[in-house]
């Protein structure tokens, strides 16, 4: 017989009823499988994407396709315009040339950003900033009810009713991240989402993250300046330098992935490396 | 239940009694010590009247219908003339905060009117108005008018941006986008306009209805003055503080029971 033992890094705020958790899913499921649609991922084609702040030229040319589902990475030096390409591609900014294309129409709701602040309105419960994620669906009859969902899904559902003020970092993080998911997007773009939370936070954070993307199969783009939050959960990395892609690499590891281990160690390494070239050769 | 917990539970309970209590505390003490100084001979009678001489003439004031009549009428021309007065400098915040063009338009022709101070247009709004009523309401209004419009201006201008841009993201129009944003957001600064204002509107209105009126408490003191009956003059003033204290204890009030997401108004 083989004794596996798990290890679980300590669970600073997040304890997730797991079991309320399943049968939200399985409510979810039995109330109306028309009303709730499993969309899966959208696909995404960029092609040469430019994007200049006058005569600062942040992309230069940026080619790039996401298979539907898959779960991306961008890793870069600040300043080498990470931040601006993900903002191009959740529409918040116009790009100066070149074009994002998802492959068929999508519908304002289905495609969410969450930032590295909480962004929640101070005045309205934690349910109420869950429903505004709902966008143009909140007048439905089932905003409250799928507001709750969200909100158990990670493990704030208690917290319903109470302000934001009183939420630690965490928490206020996840229910950024409810408010995200709430409309059930087809892709999700996260701007260094976890950049602001203390580490071991962090680690129950990309947790939850890695659960509600394998359960709800969006395409999620994740902005991080941590190489090692990039390959314990990315299917793929993309380094970005001085507006390029510089380096495109697939973690084929499985999941789950076990922190701290070898071969991500090695990968993660080795991505540093990379990041740390100019460094190397000024110092030369 | 565990002792701490009965002790702290019973704290509680009580501080809140004692809260009430302690802010009336030192306007009792001056009282106290005002009427021992008038009745033990201090000071003259002439100078200034005993307490029970001012109630006494309260009293009087009361019967005769005068007080109450005096009271109605300089409440009534406060609560019209803020409103007025606030609601155009709380429509003029809202444009100039939400559209640039109206701010370039208007913006810097307010801030010159706002440096004269409107207690010198009593000469003219006299000749323009006489002393009847919309004399009183003019200049209400226009003192009303800017801690209000710079207030409600400022709390627009200072919402912060990225919940702005979070609003727009998930595809708020630019009504929820007011309602659901920009509005509570400049909350907190609009009240602090309207607690200033209210405190420019009794001082506007005591000035105005000494100067030129035939009624209201300002004009009641007046008469005292000019039949020496300092008991009644110093119960108008008593009666414009209290007056002033209601009317911020209705605009805490108000802050407490719209703020309660703020930080500042929580309740302990």
């Amino acid at each position: 017989m083989q004794l596996s033992l798990r290890v679980f890094p300590p669970d600073v705020d997040f304890v997730p009823p797991a079991k309320l958790i399943e049968q939200a899913r399985k409510a979810r499921r039995a109330a109306d499988p028309k009303l709730e649609p499993r969309p899966g991922g959208l696909a995404l084609t960029i092609r040469d994407l430019r994007k200049s702040f006058g005569e600062n030229h942040v992309l230069r040319g940026i080619d790039l396709h996401i298979p539907a589902g898959q779960f991306v990475a961008i890793v870069g030096r600040s300043g080498c315009g990470k931040s601006t390409l993900l903002r191009l591609i959740a529409g918040l900014e116009p790009a100066t040339a070149g074009s994002i294309s998802f492959g068929e129409n999508v519908r304002a709701e289905d495609v969410r950003v969450m930032f590295q602040e909480p962004r929640l309105l101070p005045w309205a419960t934690v349910a109420a900033n869950v429903e505004v994620g709902l966008g143009r669906q909140r007048v439905r009859h089932d905003a409250k009810v799928r507001a709750e969902q969200a909100l158990t899904e990670v493990g704030l559902h208690d917290k319903r009713a109470q302000w934001p003020r009183i939420l630690s970092g965490g928490q206020k993080q996840r229910v950024a991240l409810a408010r995200a998911l709430v409309s059930r997007p087809r892709v999700l773009a996260l701007d260094e989402p976890l950049g602001a939370l203390d580490a071991l936070t962090r680690i129950s954070m990309q947790r939850l993250l890695e659960r509600v993307w394998s359960d709800q199969a969006f395409t999620a783009i994740l902005v991080t300046h941590d190489v090692s939050e990039a390959v314990a959960l990315a299917d793929r990395v993309l380094v970005i330098e001085q507006g390029w892609i510089a380096h495109d690499v697939e973690i084929n590891i499985a999941r789950p992935r076990r922190r701290g281990s070898a071969d991500l160690a090695a990968l993660e390494g080795s991505i540093l490396q990379e990041l740390l070239k100019e460094d190397r050769s000024a110092d030369a | 239940m565990s002792m701490a917990e009965a002790l702290l539970g019973d704290r509680k309970s009580r501080l809140p009694r004692l809260d009430g209590i302690v802010q009336w505390l030192l306007p009792a003490a001056i009282l106290l010590v005002w009427q021992v100084v008038c009745s033990r001979g201090y000071v003259p009678a002439r100078v200034l009247p005993a307490p029970t001489d001012v109630v006494l003439a309260g009293w009087k004031s009361l019967q005769s219908g005068e007080l109450v009549y005096n009271i109605w009428v300089s409440f009534w021309r406060a609560v019209v003339g803020f409103l007025i007065g606030g609601g155009i400098g709380f429509a003029f915040g809202l444009a100039n905060g939400l559209s640039p063009f109206s701010d370039k338009l208007t913006d810097t022709t307010l801030q010159m009117i706002r440096n004269v101070p409107h207690l010198a247009l009593i000469p003219l709004v006299i000749l323009w108005f006489g002393i009847e009523e919309s004399a009183k309401l003019f200049l209400v209004a226009l003192g009303v008018f800017f801690p209000v419009y710079l207030n409600t201006l400022h709390g627009i201008r200072t919402v912060d941006p990225q919940l702005i841009e979070m609003g727009r993201i998930y595809g708020m129009n630019s009504g929820e986008l007011f309602r659901r944003v920009i509005f509570p957001g400049a909350l907190p600064s609009i009240f602090v306009g309207v607690r200033f204002a209210l405190g420019i509107m009794w001082l506007t209105l005591i000035v105005a209805e000494t100067i030129a009126a035939s009624s209201g408490l300002g004009y009641m003191a007046m008469q005292a003055r000019e039949f020496m009956l300092i008991d009644v003059v110093v119960l108008s003033i008593l009666i414009y503080a209290l007056l002033g204290k209601a009317a911020d204890s209705v605009s805490r009030f108000l802050e407490r029971i719209t703020l309660s997401w703020h930080p500042a108004f929580q309740k302990h």
